[in-house]
């Protein structure tokens, strides 16, 4: 299974992978728009770097069955299947589902690595297990 | 049923099947929850027409039943029976209803005049029907007249095509019908997902509490899943009317079909709930779990669990069909929700249950449910504690098109009557009716679907079955009419309201019958003491009825508001109405509409369509007090086993509350000083709730409160000045 394995001792939070992603896959510099999510502020959670480990909970939270496991081991969602009802978002054990105003479907991490190229300290890397 | 035998099936249809009409249109786009349009059938002549939603009706109705009593209202007069062509069946899904973000917002509303009451009837219904028909432009749909042969109507969304077919062969029981007519219009196995369907069954033909099955397509398990409009027989109407089956395809579903106003504050909304869902639903209700059956328990606990035709509140055996032992039956692991986004998800289902009686015997068949409802009515309340029996019962009963709440009931009384031979073999045909006897109940459900034997009486209801015996066979009316649970003609859901005195108003007041959508007092006043005065009481008899209307204007489901609720909410200052829940109402509502109303607007949009309800009942002859009275059963014990049960109860209820000394009393002195102290009780307690709702002592609305609601229509007021000056 493919995943962005985060270590947030190494973060700076510098956000450029946050740009890098919404670049990625919207096109855009909203980084909002971004699948990982970078905290200046660890909060209640006492977390830094907020991401999708695609452990598949979603998958069986949706009755769309518009979220699969790709052979890759990536969980996808197939926007055509998706009626936005964000259940997935909801029930996210990892807060790691997206939404914004701009989009009705939710989006998530598909571990494509772009971030983890532009991180200048190593904190994301793509990693690979069985 | 295998795909192979369907698709055989099917292609027989195909063969036989006739097309009557065909209506073409342009699909209206929505605009705010609204497509402004209704689609009008008569299938006495096929008549098919698009007629204007207008604003001044939107303001005064909402839509959803709003919409359905007012089609209805125009189409009616007093002499209108339910089996005449002129009565209708309208069914609107309400503007709320079609958004994807907010749970339990997917529902339809039913409306038609009811075979049991012989008044106006209205149900909430899941499934994908009212969604799917919006997004086809259709604000809601009126089917007037009655055709010669069995038809089946369809409405292509997409196309923007209407179709009455002839379809004289083929299945009528839903199970089988509801997949048939998927397969009949999907172009591809895909395409099923964008099909709903309503269905009744043949049971809906030979009883008067037949209900209408509407369909939601299941991905996981590839079924048509099957929820059910089930109170007050609109099932036996749609099949009066030969209708047989209603189709609805519309294929892209997307989070804004419902075009809203404000779709970001919609899905914040949404997600809030989700959240508190996933986090506090393990530990409130269980609904994801197991849904309303995590019910059995609790109520068997309180003493509030229908045993033996409302008798008792409790019984020994109770914990074989409480939710654990239901949780192992049903297919978990999947959210099972009835329209999108609802993560409430309380629908079930029993996979893979071979059957054990009746003509499917040995096929293995997808069971929806059981509800707490069909738990507590075809199990305890007939002494019956076999959770195969009750999954059975269920499965039959949805899918010949039975009301599982009223074949409960009216099986219970039967039980009793039969104990106390009042019924007898002769009657029943051999069958020995008595309580927990599973056999001879299902055998009864068998006769009702072909329509022959006792099944034929047994579908009549309590109402008419209490006057058959009285009449033909001499029995006690009196007698009857205390363990005859039903007031205005439709049977009691299935709590005990002998210990609280608002519920006994909350059925018995309701507007259709006693169904406990209208209220559940219950706790409050039982339980928690929380509404001790008579004009508390009629306070909480005044507001949630009101407020609970308010889902059916909207194509929304009740559970969500307080079957879940924030962890807070014992904080504040009323909790009952769950005040974060009340304010996401008042907030998808303005989103969705663009509109602005505040939480007293809310309930003004209600009270119109609730009081217009009430005047509809007296147009139709009734709505006034002397259909307002429960039978005594659910007031209190009207037998002498009854009384000793509890007696240490009712005991103490006559030295503190009504003031004499049960030691020198006989038994039956005892239940008759108990029974003039609870009616005058009840009596009082309906003086303060008409005087609270704006009624007159006889329980008419008002000239004055209509004219404040702006329900003053030429037709209304004339009805209320001929009736009050009577």
């Amino acid at each position: 299974m493919k995943f962005l394995q985060k270590d947030e001792t190494l973060c700076i939070q510098c956000h450029a992978c946050e740009s890098t992603c919404a670049q990625a896959f919207f096109k855009s510099d909203d980084r909002t728009k971004s699948s990982i999510k970078i905290f200046d502020d660890p909060g209640e959670r006492n977390e830094i770097i907020n991401v999708c480990n695609q452990c598949g909970e979603c998958i069986s939270i949706c009755p769309e069955l518009a979220i699969y496991r790709a052979k890759n081991g990536v969980v996808m969602i197939d926007k055509k299947k998706c009626v936005g009802c964000l259940m997935c978002v909801g029930f996210c054990p990892t807060l790691s589902m997206r939404i914004h105003k701009d989009f009705l479907e939710p989006f998530k991490c598909i571990a494509c690595g772009q971030c983890a190229k532009q991180c200048p300290t190593k904190a994301i890397e793509i990693k690979h297990i069985d | 049923m295998d795909t192979t035998d369907r698709k055989d099936s099917v292609a027989k249809i195909k063969e036989a099947h006739r097309l009557l009409k065909r209506y073409e249109y342009t699909p209206q786009k929505i605009q705010r929850g609204y497509t402004n349009k209704t689609l009008y059938i008569n299938i006495s002549d096929n008549t098919i027409k698009s007629k204007d939603v207008p604003e001044e009706i939107k303001d005064k109705f909402t839509g959803g039943k709003g919409l359905g009593l007012w089609y209805l209202w125009n189409s009616v007069t007093k002499d209108t029976k339910w089996d005449d062509p002129e009565n209708e069946i309208i069914i609107s899904p309400g503007p709320v209803g079609g958004i994807t973000q907010y749970p339990g917002a997917g529902k339809s509303l039913v409306v038609s005049l009811s075979p049991t009451t012989g008044s106006v009837m209205d149900s909430n219904v899941g499934g994908h029907f009212g969604p799917l028909m919006k997004f086809s432009g259709w604000d809601a749909l009126e089917i007037q007249g009655k055709a010669k042969e069995d038809i089946i109507i369809y409405i292509d969304g997409n196309k923007g095509i209407v179709e009455i077919y002839e379809v004289p062969i083929g299945p009528v029981n839903s199970h089988i019908l509801a997949e048939e007519v998927t397969e009949f219009f999907a172009e591809s196995e895909e395409e099923k997902r964008n099909i709903s369907v309503i269905s009744a069954g043949e049971a809906a033909e030979h009883t008067l509490f037949g209900v209408l099955n509407f369909s939601f397509y299941d991905r996981r398990k590839k079924v048509q899943r099957l929820k059910q409009a089930g109170r007050g027989g609109i099932g036996t109407v749609f099949r009066n009317k030969k209708i047989k089956a209603i189709a609805v395809k519309y294929n892209g579903v997307k989070g804004d079909s419902n075009n809203p106003a404000d779709i970001d504050t919609i899905r914040k909304l949404g997600l809030k709930l989700h959240k508190e869902i996933k986090e506090h639903d393990k530990d409130q209700c269980r609904m994801r779990e197991i849904g309303t059956a995590h019910l059995v328990e609790i109520m068997d606990d309180y003493d509030l669990l229908p045993v033996h035709n409302f008798k008792y509140g409790s019984h020994e055996e109770a914990y074989k069909i409480d939710s654990k032992v239901l949780a192992k039956k049903v297919v978990q692991g999947s959210p099972d929700g009835c329209w999108h986004g609802c993560s409430m998800s309380c629908a079930k289902a029993v996979q893979d249950y071979e059957l054990k009686t009746g003509p499917y015997k040995g096929h293995k068949v997808v069971v929806d449910g059981p509800e707490y409802e069909t738990v507590a009515g075809v199990g305890s309340n007939c002494g019956i504690f076999d959770p195969d029996y009750i999954i059975e019962c269920n499965f039959y009963c949805d899918t010949y098109g039975i009301d599982t709440i009223s074949f409960g009931t009216t099986m219970a009384f039967l039980m009793e009557c039969y104990e106390n031979n009042i019924l007898n073999k002769e009657i029943t045909g051999g069958i020995e009716l008595n309580f927990g006897n599973k056999d001879a109940a299902m055998e009864v459900l068998h006769q009702m679907a072909k329509g022959t034997g006792f099944g034929k009486i047994a579908g009549l209801g309590v109402r008419r079955i209490k006057n058959l015996l009285i009449e033909k066979y001499g029995a006690d009316p009196k007698f009857l009419n205390d363990i005859g649970m039903e007031v205005k003609g439709l049977e009691y859901s299935q709590y005990v309201s002998k210990e609280s005195l608002a519920q006994q108003g909350g059925y018995a007041l309701a507007n259709k019958g006693p169904q406990h959508d209208e209220a559940w007092l219950i706790f409050m006043d039982m339980v928690n003491n929380q509404i001790p005065t008579f004009e508390d009481k009629a306070e909480a008899l005044h507001y949630f009825p009101i407020f609970r209307t308010w889902f059916g204007l909207n194509g929304l489901c009740k559970l969500p508001w307080n079957d879940i609720e924030p962890p807070d909410n014992h904080l504040t200052d009323e909790p009952a109405k769950v005040p974060e829940h009340v304010e996401n109402y008042v907030q998808l509502f303005n989103s969705v509409t663009g509109k602005n109303i505040d939480k007293e607007e809310m309930i003004l949009q209600s009270e119109r369509v609730y009081n217009f309800q009430r005047v509809f009942n007296l147009k139709m002859g009734f709505g006034t007090r002397e259909h307002d009275i429960p039978p005594y059963r659910s007031m209190g014990p009207v037998t002498e086993e009854e009384y000793l049960s509890r007696q240490e109860r009712y005991d103490k209820q006559l030295k503190e509350l009504v003031g004499v000394n049960p030691e020198k009393m006989s038994t039956a002195e005892k239940i008759e000083a108990l029974r003039e102290y609870k009616y005058k009780q009840y009596d009082k307690l309906v003086d303060a709730v008409y005087k609270r709702r704006g009624w007159n002592k006889n329980g008419i609305p008002t000239v004055e409160l209509m004219k404040k609601l702006g329900m003053d229509f030429p037709e209304v007021i004339k009805l209320i000045e001929e009736h009050s000056s009577e």
